[in-house]
């Protein structure tokens, strides 16, 4: 949907020429989200604005849709792309419905169609109309003013949204809700995004892929995953930060790494019957559920082996189980905080589903860097051979 | 006292001469508006200009007004207007620029840097910009110029009934050359009052201009 092609921007300062952009080139694929990541002075909040020519490239080309952005005049241009800037910019002396509706009477809308589309956006920022239409800007929290910011840019519907930090003036808790609401509204729309930021987590929590910047070069251009996993160089892995691997457990929910085969039993059932189980599956432990499949406790093979009675009498309590849907870094925080190895999993309805453990998703974890091993080179400013060739493939 | 007694006897020569006043002042403000918010606005695109700009206006505000009058006099008799109303007029109208223009500028330039960012990122043209968001935005600032230049120049007007204007500052003129005390404290009372009054209905207007999301 966007594609850059040895975009270049190259500034003359009093210092002499200054290289903004480097031969930045890299594709963004329609309905994708590409957070533009980097310190300071990368070049990530350049590269942004030549895409809806704010800045005028000094070489290459951008290609949106399939079209050259030169073109298109670039005031026609910016109004196919929604713009939403970290200073949110909401015009004061307009109400938000005036607000929001900008874009669509430049394009030549009436005023009723203005008002739907105000409506629908608004719902879909979880602010009511019959409240918000009427509202001045400055009667507003800062999180409410940056949703309407982005409903703003939506407005249009427009196929691409340009973003430059956007989140970056909210506070950390609604920032977090903003986020989350976003991803699900991007769900739903499949807006093609370009998204700047210079933090890490949020890159990792809202990309489909990450285009990470030094000095104005595009240094790695790769999924949230292998970004943390695999990054290209050392200054990326010091970026991502040392504990980029915990970084990867925000990518994966519990039930990427469950396993459901876990043994259960009921508490009226006999303790011989669930060591039977432990034994089955080779564990220490086995999950005591009630008549609607709910874990109410936990049995222990040292309690139960040798003893006779039912399980119920002999269960204790449980590490407090995790939801299918939530994801492994509030999972592996739970198991730390109740000193536990595993926990249990419950869908949305509290019906025992399975089994995490530490072991498992270390293991999963794992296996990027494995199969890496074996296909990949070693990154190139370390100084280590290839893998044997005879080993490639073998994993396969 | 006498004072009072000659107001009322003349009510009717206090109003003619109060509206001869404000003739003056509205039409000479009201074209220094027509001209100066323009100048104001153009004069945000350069620096340079803008500087130079402010700074002839400055100067022109220095000039005494009986100095101006003496020197537009000749000037403008040549159009057989040396005298009177047009002179008035026009000095009026060069003591407003200085207010307008500049309260025109500053509150332009002084316009959210984030919202110029936002309204070009989203396509607007830069005079949907100006039309839009950045003169709605001025207008209180703006207003407050043409409060200045009102209450300034209404004291000035007073001075022009020396080159035959008319207005309030014939009664003061007449009080002095006659020695006639209920006149003068009479004309000084009127344009002291008016100058209020003027200040407070244009706050009032400013007031309603500003627009909603604006006002404090």
């Amino acid at each position: 949907m966007i594609t850059l092609d040895n975009l270049t921007k190259i500034f003359n300062t009093s210092m002499g020429p200054v290289t903004a952009a480097d031969r930045v080139c890299m594709e963004v694929g329609e309905g994708e989200v590409c957070v533009l990541l980097g310190p300071s002075g990368c070049g990530k909040t350049t590269t942004l604005k030549m895409v809806n020519r704010l800045i005028e490239k000094t070489s290459g080309k951008i290609f949106v849709g399939g079209r050259d952005t030169d073109t298109i005049d670039a005031v026609e241009l910016r109004r196919t792309m929604g713009y939403v800037i970290q200073q949110i910019g909401l015009f004061p002396n307009m109400t938000v419905e005036e607000n929001i509706g900008v874009v669509p009477r430049m394009l030549g809308w009436d005023s009723q169609r203005i008002r739907k589309r105000a409506v629908e956006l608004l719902e879909m920022m979880a602010l009511s109309p019959a409240v918000f239409l009427r509202r001045y800007p400055r009667e507003l929290s800062g999180g409410q003013q940056q949703r309407v910011g982005v409903a703003r840019a939506l407005a249009a519907d427009p196929p691409v949204l340009i973003m430059d930090e956007p989140f970056g003036a909210i506070d950390p808790i609604n920032r977090e809700v903003i986020q989350d609401e976003f991803l699900k509204m991007q769900q739903t729309l499949r807006k093609t995004i370009l998204f700047v930021s210079h933090d890490i987590d949020e890159a990792v929590k809202m990309a489909d892929k990450i285009a990470i910047f030094r000095g104005g070069k595009l240094e790695q251009f790769d999924s949230p995953d292998n970004v943390l996993a695999h990054p290209a160089n050392s200054f990326i892995a010091d970026f991502v930060g040392g504990d980029r691997t915990l970084k990867r457990l925000r990518l994966l929910k519990v039930r990427d790494v469950l396993k459901a085969d876990a043994p259960s039993v009921r508490p009226d059932e006999a303790l011989e019957t669930a060591v039977r189980r432990m034994h089955e599956h080779d564990q220490g432990h086995i999950v005591v559920t009630d008549a609607d499949g709910c874990p109410t406790g936990c049995l222990f093979l040292a309690d139960a082996v040798g003893r006779h009675g039912s399980a119920g009498d002999h269960a204790r309590a449980l590490p407090s189980p995790v939801r299918l849907d939530a994801d492994l870094r509030s999972a592996v925080s739970s198991m730390f905080t109740h000193d536990a190895e595993w926990l249990p999993c419950v869908d949305e309805s509290g019906a025992f589903r399975g089994q995490i453990t530490q072991r498992g998703i270390t293991h999963r974890l794992g296996d990027t860097y494995r199969a890496a091993a074996l296909t990949a080179a070693v990154p190139a400013d370390e100084g280590r051979p290839a893998a044997p060739q005879h080993f490639r493939g073998a994993a396969e | 006292m006498e004072t009072l007694r000659f107001i009322a006897d003349n009510a009717s020569l206090i109003l003619y001469l109060t509206v001869q006043h404000i003739s003056i002042v509205g039409v000479a403000v009201g074209l220094a508006i027509l001209t100066g918010v323009p100048i104001g606005i153009a004069i945000t695109q350069n620096r340079r200009v803008a500087d130079a700009v402010l700074y002839i206006a400055a100067i022109i505000m220095t000039i005494p007004s009986v100095a101006l009058f003496g020197i537009l006099m000749p000037v403008l008799s040549l159009t057989g207007h040396g005298i009177g109303y047009l002179p008035a007029v026009i000095a009026v109208l060069l003591y407003s620029q200085l207010p307008i223009i500049r309260n025109t500028y500053t509150a332009i330039t002084n316009v959210d840097p984030a919202l110029r960012e936002a309204a070009r990122g989203m396509g607007m043209r830069p005079w949907q910009r100006l039309w839009r968001v950045e003169i709605p935005l001025a207008v209180p600032v703006i207003m407050a110029g043409v409060r200045v230049a009102v209450v300034i120049n209404i004291g000035i007007t007073a001075i022009a009934a020396y080159i035959g204007a008319g207005g309030l500052g014939t009664l003061i003129s007449r009080g002095i050359s006659q020695t006639d005390q209920r006149q003068l404290v009479a004309g000084a009372l009127a344009v002291s009052l008016l100058a209020i009054v003027a200040d407070y209905a244009l706050l009032w207007m400013q007031r309603r201009l500003t627009p909603a999301g604006v006002r404090a």
